[in-house]
């Protein structure tokens, strides 16, 4: 665009991410100078790191793995409800871990549905803690994204393509190596790379079905420094390792990400020729019936047994959800006031979005550990639990945020800018009249992921909580451990009530008025 | 004209100013309570659950002192402990119950604690000298007991009388974390006061029996009634519970040479401000009123026996002489070592 004429105004952007990088840096800041480097790493701190990187790989290649043949499914089928289980494999990135981790003890666990038919048909017996259960746990989670990632990349294919190669004559081997494997040698890493980084800095899942030195995240070794043995100095240490480890799991993720595609084709509905008989086509929903009665049945066991408890629960319970209600509320409110003035400086330069890549390079853990170091010397930390609990839900909120918002704005920008102009609607008026009413939907989304990411967010809160302040996943994971599997049960339905309830409340409200 | 997007902005607004008005209702009602001076005691999670001895006790307590109770449950004995430091000066805590002798040397070390000033003459075996001495200026005992391995008769047949038959075995043990409960730094000084330099020899051989590590009692014992596993560290008394509590009499105590004891103990704050109360409370601890609760709620052997015997179900102690204790001020070193020694092995 030459001469641009319309300029939005950037430094409501710049003050934004001004004070979210000193929030993210500085925090990192405090955890260099108190880490107590001269100790060293113990042995069971390179058991945490050795740990930590061997269950990630571990679950990214499963889950990837798995994923291509549930996303070849998907891509060459047409069947009724087929958006329906696409639409269902993003729920996961919004349902609370912990609720997810109760679901697969009650298939998994010793006392779960698979060992009694195991022990019914005379079979060993599995068990869910350690190693085995947190690449399950992370799997249960990845699958369904690395499906999305493979899909969407199958999808991209130009039906062209396809037509090409069947004119050919290819058969479901060429199809194979000239369309379906370079296109797969381009997604898989990708997918394999942003699976790995999610599972670095996994600590819900490792807290619940990990145990003991063995099965030790250095997420968890952080809060278990922190909590067992009160020594900030050790914590901050790990804390240090945790970010070398994330930090070098995104410069994986990103680079992975650069590669080329198959170009443009004229985005017609893909016929495949290549679908081969019936035993394919059984392979094929075989595949998919798998892939979704694994999804589906944990948290279909934790509905079951919780809407029985849903109504014999302590009044603890309830309180914590009034409270996670209002953190995810304004975290969400927080999230929103970062976020527009970024995006919108983002639209007039690019280099405001790499403030979100900030939130995906520190973990909660560690900005946690940073800001208690920060706090302490000045007030106590634990009456400021909650409010800490929604300044980080927010901020690591703010990467995906800006992936939804910062193309939007730019749309507009480009779209109305010198309309804008030539009426001389700039400031708060065009905020108003011309970019809020057409960022309805992206914001609507945005808040509700925030929401729902908040609403069942496990780690911070682990972190400050005193024996009466509780969230939601909280409170739910303190009943689990005082062995009230009930009343557990009955939390898990309410907090996935709360969780989803949010997310559909802003979304469908942002979605509804886009024409409006 | 209807504008959803203000009016579901509207809604949510008011849910949060009722949560608000809610919250607000409540801080209001604490005020009003605050006329009646509070004592913050700080407990492990066991004690104050509604089967356990805190609500009772609690009852007692308040019929006399002319105060309100305030039970807080914060984790397992060794977490106390680190909350207590982590909190510091700033705590609101008067008094800390449910620290034991293993963690007392750690816990005086830190300073915050102040004398009972006290003289009690406490009925529970001693290893290491007459039997009723009881010299800790910071620290008062009010229940003990036997750590053991807690199997159901049920389902285990072949049940190990040893370390080294443990080990030996395919038996699936659940145990605690050292470094955050009593139960499981139990078991840590139990095998390093057995097995001295061969412990972490032992534990190798153990590590093949433990399906997992918990936090605390609670989760472990939770997890052995759940069917995780054979065998859970507990207490020689935790089969009275069952007993007593549920008629069922199929869980039992695996007996080994020796057991390792625990003495569970409460110190007051140095920066207590509710200072008398808290001697109160601690003087009401080794009464009959509060030591009459214990056995049928925490399920341990009171420190001053009460009058009346145990209930039935509660099996005699074990002969003294197969008691185990390190004295609580070599703890400290030794549980070094051998914590060290724990997190190699059970790492690998």
């Amino acid at each position: 665009m030459a001469g641009r004429a319309f300029q939005v105004r950037r430094w409501p952007g710049g003050v934004a991410a001004g004070l979210v990088a000193m929030l993210i840096l500085g925090t990192l800041l405090a955890v260099a100078l108190r880490a107590e480097a001269g100790r060293g790493l113990g042995p069971s701190d390179w058991a945490a790191i050795r740990f930590t990187l061997w269950q990630a790989v571990l679950s990214s290649t499963l889950s990837v793995m798995l994923a291509v043949p549930v996303a070849r499914a998907l891509a060459r089928r047409a069947f009724w409800g087929r958006r329906l289980v696409i639409a269902f494999l993003g729920a996961p990135f919004i349902l609370p871990v912990i609720v997810a981790v109760l679901g697969l003890l009650s298939v998994f666990g010793r006392g779960g549905i698979l060992n009694v038919a195991l022990r019914f048909v005379g079979l060993p017996e599995v068990t869910v803690y350690g190693l085995h259960g947190v690449v399950l746990a992370h799997v249960f989670f990845n699958l369904p994204l690395a499906t999305r990632l493979i899909l969407q990349a199958w999808q991209e294919i130009p039906a062209e393509r396809f037509r090409l190669a069947a004119q050919l004559g290819f058969g479901a081997r060429d199809m194979a190596r000239v369309i379906e494997r370079p296109m797969l040698r381009r997604v898989v890493p990708l997918a394999a790379a942003v699976i790995f980084a999610l599972c670095i800095s996994s600590f819900t899942v490792a807290l619940t079905l990990g145990g003991g030195p063995r099965a030790t995240t250095v997420e968890l070794a952080i809060y278990e420094a922190f909590h067992f043995e009160f020594d900030l100095g050790r914590a901050a240490l790990l804390a240090l390792v945790q970010i070398v480890l994330v930090g070098v799991a995104a410069v994986l993720a990103l680079r992975a990400s650069v590669a080329e595609g198959f170009g443009a084709g004229m985005d017609r509905v893909v016929t495949r020729w290549d679908s081969g008989g019936l035993r394919q086509i059984s392979l094929d929903f075989g595949v998919i019936v798998a892939a979704s009665l694994f999804l589906l049945v944990p948290i279909l066991m934790v509905v079951v047994e919780g809407a029985a408890g849903l109504w014999r629960m302590p009044v603890q319970v309830w309180s914590a959800a009034g409270v996670s209600l209002a953190v995810a509320l304004v975290s969400t409110a927080i999230m929103l006031v970062l976020a527009l003035p970024i995006a919108i400086a983002a639209a007039a330069w690019r280099g405001f979005e790499a403030v979100g890549l900030l939130g995906i390079a520190a973990s909660p853990l560690v900005v946690g550990v940073g800001l208690f170091i920060v706090i302490f010397p000045i007030a106590d930390p634990f009456t400021l639990a909650l409010p800490i609990t929604a300044l980080v839900n927010a901020v690591m909120a703010l990467p995906f945020a800006l992936r939804i918002l910062v193309g939007p704005v730019r749309d507009v920008v480009a779209g109305y800018g010198r309309l804008s102009a030539t009426l001389g609607i700039g400031g708060w008026a065009w905020l108003r009249l011309i970019l809020l009413p057409r960022l309805r939907g992206p914001l609507g989304f945005a808040a509700g992921l925030t929401a729902a990411l908040s609403m069942g967010d496990l780690g911070v809160i682990a972190l400050f909580a005193d024996a009466e302040t509780a969230t939601l996943p909280l409170q739910m994971y303190r009943l689990m451990g005082s062995y009230q599997m009930e009343a557990a049960a009955g939390a898990a339905v309410l907090l996935l009530g709360l969780s989803f309830g949010l997310f559909w409340v802003f979304d469908r409200g942002g979605r509804n008025h886009v024409d409006a | 004209m209807v504008c959803p997007r203000t009016c579901s902005a509207r809604r949510i607004l008011e849910d949060t100013m009722k949560y608000l008005a809610f919250a607000a209702g409540t801080l209001l009602a604490t005020a009003a309570l605050a006329e009646t001076p509070v004592l913050t005691v700080y407990t492990y999670d066991s004690f104050v659950a509604d089967w356990g001895p805190g609500p009772q006790i609690e009852a007692a307590f308040e019929e006399t002192c002319g105060c309100d109770l305030k039970f807080v449950g914060a984790g397992d004995g060794a977490a106390l402990l680190a909350r207590i430091k982590l909190e510091g000066a700033r705590s609101e805590a008067d008094v800390v119950l449910g620290l034991d002798t293993n963690l007392s040397g750690a816990a005086a070390q830190a300073g915050l604690f102040a004398p009972h000033g006290q003289r009690v003459v406490p009925d529970m075996p001693n290893p290491f000298g007459a039997a009723g001495a009881w010299d800790d200026p910071l620290f008062l005992p009010y229940d003990w007991g036997y750590f053991a391995f807690v199997y159901d008769k049920t389902k285990l047949t072949d049940v190990p009388t040893s370390f080294d038959a443990l080990a030996a075995s395919d038996v699936k043990i659940v145990i605690q974390d050292p470094r955050s409960s009593t139960p499981g730094l139990g078991l840590l000084l139990w095998i390093k006061e057995q097995y001295g330099d061969e412990a972490a020899a032992l534990w190798e051989g153990l590590a093949d029996n433990v399906v997992t590590v918990t936090k605390g009692w609670s989760e472990a014992y939770g997890l052995f009634l759940e069917g995780e596993a054979d065998m859970v560290l507990s207490y020689t008394t935790s089969p009275a519970y069952h007993i007593v509590a549920e008629g069922d009499t199929s869980k039992a105590a695996a007996a080994f040479p020796s057991h390792y004891m625990q003495i569970e103990v409460a110190g007051k704050l140095a920066r207590s401000d509710q200072s008398e109360l808290a001697d109160q409370f601690l003087t009401f601890m080794t009464t009959d009123a509060f030591q009459a609760i214990i056995p049928t709620t925490n399920w341990m052997y009171p420190a001053f026996a009460p009058k009346g015997a145990l209930p039935d179900g509660f099996a005699a102690p074990i002969g003294a002489e197969q008691a185990r204790l390190i004295p609580a001020d070599d703890v400290a070193s030794i549980r070094e070592e051998a914590l060290a020694e724990w997190l190699a092995v059970l790492s690998k």
